[in-house]
């Protein structure tokens, strides 16, 4: 006779304390609900900075610190892990790459994916823990065959199954979100916090990209690559402009491109294509931005890859709407049609496929097709 | 629990818990020429006294700080700048490498900051500064050195170094020699007048004692320039209103390791060589750091080869074993240890340590969960590997 529990079985969990809120208050709920925590700091930067006022990020000693306070307080242990070495090599050298490309990455993806649930999670079984838990806004459901199914958040405002989507299913089997089923306010989360006597409840939220720390990604993109002066051409491959690295640019930018030469139709131009074999950015109007297809290629499947074309809701940014899709493998690369063209599609960018809340899987965006030229 | 990083701080013995908290609510600033002044002064002086008398020192030669890395400060930075001020060729400053942060950081400084050439002295791979090495190091120009320091026993490893052979050697020169005996104190005899030294530091909260006290002991012909300027106590070398609740208490700490030096070498040595023969048996490839003669009774290193000490500490932490890899942190980040590196030790090896370090309140039972703990700990933190 077997007999199930309805009380998970208590898991040995590492928790990842970035020194924010969401991952302190996921840190001590999963404390709460009966588990053995150990709290972990994720030190990615070789020369931690010093104090910065509103730091945010994974990098700095008040970071650290706040984390630690906050797993004291919880009642943890805790320790400082340091994996700048391959988050250097796999993440930031990654995005400098990407970037010189003339692609758009997305580094708290490849963090996820390449740190969190995989540096970081190997170690962690290893050492004999059974999961890693963090802040992260999304659900692991537990089908009914036992496979781990990713789920977008309880609140679709705040979901980030988005940045979870290259997560396998052995992955996701060793994932703790306990933050993905609630339905609540960023206020609410803050008072959870401060009821808890977490001193990072008013701390603010981070927006910016970790390793760059003042925000200023330009910059930093040209202290690692240097200038390349080029051309801006429109469509018709005229010269409009001058740029200083078509790195700085991103699919679907309007601003910041200094154009002289005004469009014939006077309306405004967007970037529509950035080539860094021959170091020119096009722009053109609004319309030629429209996407009708795309291709992706390191498709990752949560579970089994799907056989054939199938029809899904696909999400082809942070924080980006839905949009009605159909998909399919061919030799490896997945190609997309939507089914009204879409706007701003940056190749670089993760493309991740959902049926209803659940994440089928996701791919990097490597090629779009122009509805205009589809048309044409 | 197993509480086994008494390097770091030992659980204050009770008759010094007593004696600091019974002048917690006795007011009265030792400075102060009132009957409530005097009162204070004759309890400072006669730890003073007791003081001088564990350490085999004058009265006068001791100078209470706030520990151990001010006494280390002041005796590194004071002295340069005083006998650089008496002749402006001293400019040299050597040190062995494997000082505490609170000396090496110091004598750092001072080559950054006050055009002091530092040279670091070669040690063997037990950690030892060898007195050859020294005499080497001043002859090559005895007019040019300021001081030299080595630390009594290293925190780390526990090696003890020759002090008396090497404060002969500087003696001969006129060179003024620091030692940092912080761990030493306790654990092996430390006689400030039998040393030769010039300085030396102590600490409390390393002896039983309270946090925030220790002192530097200072030769009378020795006088510092000021780390912190003020009032003008403790022979103007070093201000600020005395701590009378702490300078008593770490006056009956003192003397009770004095007293007590010698079971503390037998007993807690006896148990520690259980706990070396009892990792040695259950990781037989550990190796352990350190001078195997010359070390304090209390300390046991050991490299683990293959394994993060992160790893094995969070391990053992799990499991109520609290130990140390030894080696300072950066914003929390183990970096490989100076000591080891200064050895000789390869880095990624030096990357698998452990210090367990023994104290007055340690057991049988501790060194039977250490035995226990150890051989699954190095296994798993072995399968994690090095990150």
């Amino acid at each position: 006779m077997t007999e199930t529990s309805q009380r998970p079985r208590p898991l040995r969990v590492l928790a990842a304390m970035s020194g924010g809120v969401d991952s302190a208050v996921a840190a001590a709920r999963a404390a709460e609900a009966g588990h053995d925590v150990t709290g972990v700091h994720l030190a990615l930067s070789a020369n931690p900075q010093s104090f910065r006022t509103g730091a945010r990020g994974c990098c700095t000693i008040e970071d650290s610190r706040d984390a630690r306070r906050a797993a004291d307080v919880i009642g943890i242990p805790f320790y400082v892990w340091d994996l700048a070495d391959r988050f250097r090599e796999d993440v930031v050298e990654d995005f400098v790459a990407e970037y010189e490309a003339g692609r758009t990455p997305n580094p708290c993806l490849r963090c996820n994916e390449k740190i969190k649930f995989a540096a970081l999670l190997d170690k962690a079984l290893a050492l004999g823990f059974d999961a890693v838990c963090t802040g992260h806004y999304a659900q692991v459901i537990v089908n009914e065959d036992g496979t781990r199914a990713l789920h977008r958040a309880s609140d679709m405002a705040k979901d980030q199954s988005y940045v979870l989507g290259v997560l396998d299913e052995r992955q996701l089997a060793h994932a703790l979100f306990p933050l993905g089923d609630t339905v609540t306010t960023k206020d609410e989360i803050r008072a959870e916090a401060e009821r808890r006597g977490l001193a990072v409840a008013k701390k603010p939220d981070s927006h910016d990209i970790c390793f760059i720390a003042d925000g200023d990604t330009q910059g930093f993109l040209a202290g690692r690559l240097g200038k390349a002066e080029g051309d801006i051409v429109d469509e018709s491959g005229t010269v409009v402009g001058s740029h200083e690295g078509a790195y700085g640019f991103t699919i679907g930018q309007r601003k910041g491109l200094r154009i002289g030469t005004p469009a014939a139709d006077g309306k405004p131009r967007y970037v529509l294509d950035i080539s860094p074999v021959n170091n020119t950015v096009t722009v053109g109007p609004a319309a030629s931005l429209d996407v009708s297809a795309l291709t992706a290629v390191r498709p990752r499947w949560c579970g089994t890859a799907p056989t054939g074309p199938g029809t899904y809701t696909a999400q082809l940014r942070a924080h980006g709407g839905e949009t009605e899709v159909t998909a399919e493998l061919v030799d490896g690369t997945l190609e997309v049609t939507f089914s009204e063209p879409v706007r701003g599609v940056a190749p670089g960018q993760a493309i991740v496929l959902y049926d209803d809340t659940r994440v089928v899987g996701s791919a990097t965006i490597a090629t779009t097709v122009r509805a205009a030229t589809a048309m044409a | 629990m197993a509480y086994l990083d008494h390097a770091a701080t030992t659980p204050m013995l009770p008759e010094a818990v007593e004696a600091m908290t019974a002048h917690l609510s006795i007011t009265g600033n030792a400075s102060s020429l009132h009957a409530s002044g005097r009162k204070a002064r004759r309890t400072v002086e006669e730890s003073r006294e007791t003081l001088a008398e564990a350490l085999g020192a004058r009265p006068s030669e001791v100078v209470f700080t706030s520990g151990g890395t001010e006494a280390d400060n002041l005796a590194v930075k004071g002295l340069y700048w005083s006998r650089r001020d008496a002749d402006p060729a001293r400019t040299r400053v050597l040190a062995s490498p494997v000082e505490h942060h609170a000396v090496l950081d110091a004598v750092h400084w001072l080559g950054e900051h006050e055009g002091a050439t530092v040279e670091y002295l070669p040690v063997d791979s037990y950690g030892r500064v060898h007195p050859e090495v020294l005499r080497e190091a001043i002859a090559r120009n005895p007019d040019d050195v300021a001081l030299a320091t080595v630390m009594w026993a290293n925190n780390e490893i526990g090696t003890v170094l020759p002090v008396r052979e090497l404060a002969d050697v500087a003696q001969e020169f006129g060179v003024p020699l620091h030692a940092d005996a912080v761990q030493a104190f306790g654990q092996v005899p430390v006689d400030f007048a039998a040393s030769g030294l010039a300085a030396m530091t102590v600490s409390g909260h390393k002896i039983g004692g309270p946090y925030g006290i220790g002192a530097l002991l200072l030769g009378r012909e020795y006088t510092p320039v000021p780390v912190l300027h003020g009032g003008g106590q403790e022979r103007h070398v070093r201000s600020g209103t005395l701590d009378v609740p702490a300078i008593a208490s770490f006056a009956v700490a003192g003397r009770l390791a004095a007293e007590q030096r010698e079971w503390f070498a037998h007993e807690i040595g006896a148990l520690r060589d259980n706990l070396v023969t009892a990792v040695r048996t259950a990781v037989p490839d550990a190796i352990l750091g350190g001078d195997p003669v010359n070390r304090l009774p209390a300390n046991a290193h050991f490299t683990f080869p293959g394994c993060e000490g992160d790893s094995l500490l969070l391990l053992l932490d799990a499991q109520g074993i609290e130990c140390s890899t030894g080696s300072a942190c950066t914003a929390g980040v183990a970096q490989p240890s100076h000591v080891l590196l200064a050895t000789g030790t390869d880095p990624d090896l030096a990357r698998g340590t452990l210090r367990f370090s023994l104290g007055h309140t340690s057991t049988e039972a501790d060194v039977e969960a250490v035995a226990k703990a150890i051989a699954p700990a190095v296994e798993r933190a072995r399968a994690a590997g090095l990150t």
